[in-house]
């Protein structure tokens, strides 16, 4: 498998301590990676300096892929709710205009926004404003611009902190499928569900610790459906932690 | 009714009040959108020290105005993109000293002052022909723009982290859309007056975000609204001899509870 973007000792801080310390990580093609952590403990922080957002040092983070196959669905997607858009229009934020016209959308550009609504299910939505939908459809637009752009890699950032559970398992249902054509990077701390669809799991709290995800579901009694926390850290804990007697 | 239509400076200012309005509920829409009602509050009322300039040395008043507002605009954009936090009380100096550096020049001009009333609240008599052509320069050259950028202004304005990962600069548009604004406020001041343009630009808006579902419509829609009120409005000053502005304004925000009762 090709490895897309490459992290050599990253370190950063924002003011004099350090929120990420060497941090060594390879995102492979057709890798669907779950980042997870305790909050505060640098994940959106991670994936801000791979996106460019936050500026990293030099050969700290190695791209093997040009920037315009990178997409990136943000964590606040709540943000913004009176404003005047449709879920078409958001959507076409993401898509690159070859041609410029002086007036509207050509029948290329707007095509290829309802290719990618439909993609996410959301094509009846189109001219609904986005502050009148559900957390989860906003989530599934904000996926379709992000998918707009044809990237080869995908990032979001707590794609469901703000929707229900049915949502969520919807949301994750449709990145599995995504996965098929392109890699997969999750940011959450909501692990349970998580788990059930990603390949590997980087642990980040100031550092980060890399699982493949065919080694924990070994110790995980894989019977119950929604797991604890604890059991889930110590599955993945590797620094052999002891766990803890836990009664549910 | 018909007799006010036959003089020619009611006429004018008719024109005048169509004029700004529509670009009105174009730049209007943007402030709102952009939740920068008060910067350009700010650049209104320190375009004041480009009036008492202009007035001191003789120069065009409106021409003037647009020079000071658009360096006002340029460095509010530079304030704002470099310290948020602190922008708000940068801006209430330049709001304040711009209106005291008008204020000066107009005391130290020797002679007859004008009526600077009218340059604060609108006065219907004080707009002249080349007033007009003025305003019509300035309404073309602001649509054309926002047209011309109107996917990167929505892109920009709506989601600017995005924007910025699309390639677009933040910087240059947000700029622009304070350089617009600052245009669309020169071309206000003579119907409704510097003090007053500020509710032009916010009172129609509001009201067409109640209707409408993408920035274009709620342009647009604004943009009618505005013409409405101004129209009303002139009629009102004329016949009860008050000023255009402060009748502009009443009569958008009597329009305005009325549709948020109708509506509820």
């Amino acid at each position: 498998m090709k490895t897309l973007i490459k992290l050599n000792n990253l370190t950063f801080s924002y003011d004099k301590t350090n929120v990420l310390e060497n941090i060594s990580l390879e995102i492979k093609d057709n890798d669907f990676l779950a980042i997870i952590g305790p909050n505060g403990g640098g994940k959106t922080t991670l994936l801000k300096l791979i996106l460019k957002i936050l500026k990293s040092k030099k050969n700290e983070i190695e791209y093997n892929i040009s920037d315009g196959f990178i997409g990136y669905v943000p964590q606040n997607t709540n943000l913004n709710l009176d404003f005047p858009i449709t879920s078409l229009e958001v959507v076409l934020m993401g898509h690159k205009i070859k041609k410029r016209r002086l007036f509207g959308y050509s029948k290329e550009d707007i095509d290829c926004a309802m290719f990618s609504l439909k993609q996410v299910g959301m094509q009846d939505f189109k001219d609904s404003k986005i502050g009148s939908l559900s957390g989860g459809q906003r989530q599934r637009v904000f996926i379709a611009r992000a998918l707009c752009s044809h990237p080869k890699i995908l990032f979001l950032d707590e794609p469901t902190a703000s929707i229900d559970v049915k949502g969520q398992k919807d949301v994750y249902d449709l990145l599995k499928d995504l996965n098929s054509d392109m890699t997969i990077v999750v940011v959450s701390h909501d692990i349970s569900v998580l788990l059930n669809y990603a390949k590997n799991v980087a642990h980040v709290n100031k550092n980060l610790v890399f699982h493949s995800l065919d080694n924990v579901s070994k110790n995980i009694n894989a019977q119950n459906e929604h797991l604890c926390e604890v059991e889930l850290l110590s599955a993945l804990g590797s620094q052999n932690n002891k766990c803890c007697n836990h009664e549910h | 009714m018909l007799e006010a239509l036959s003089y020619d400076f009611f006429q004018n200012a008719l024109l005048a009040g169509l004029l700004v309005s529509l670009v009105a509920g174009v730049i209007g829409s943007l402030i709102v959108v952009n939740r920068i009602t008060f910067l350009a509050g700010g650049i209104a009322h320190s375009s004041y020290g480009g009036i008492g300039i202009s007035i001191y040395l003789g120069l065009p008043i409106l021409f003037g105005a647009t020079v000071f507002a658009v360096i006002t605009a340029i460095i509010v954009a530079i304030i704002t993109l470099k310290n948020r936090s602190k922008a708000d009380s940068i801006i209430g100096i330049l709001w304040a000293g711009g209106m005291a550096i008008g204020i000066i020049f107009v005391d130290l001009t020797p002679g007859y002052n004008v009526d600077l009333m009218s340059y604060l609240f609108g006065s219907i008599l004080a707009v002249s022909y080349d007033d007009i052509i003025y305003m019509a320069v300035l309404d073309f050259v602001v649509i054309a723009l926002v047209i011309y950028f109107y996917k990167e202004i929505l892109a920009v304005s709506y989601d600017a982290q995005f924007a910025t990962l699309r390639g677009l600069s933040v910087r240059f548009f947000y700029t622009l859309i304070l350089i617009l604004a600052a245009l669309c406020i020169v071309a206000a001041i003579r119907v409704v007056g510097l003090i007053l343009v500020i509710a032009l630009l916010t009172i129609p808006t509001y009201i067409a975000l109640m209707f409408a579902n993408n920035l274009s419509k709620m342009m647009i829609i604004s943009s009618l609204f505005a013409m409405l009120f101004s129209t009303l409005g002139l009629f009102v000053s004329y016949f009860y001899d008050i000023s255009s502005g402060a009748s502009i304004i009443m009569v958008s925000i009597i329009c305005l509870l009325t549709i948020k009762i109708i509506k509820r």
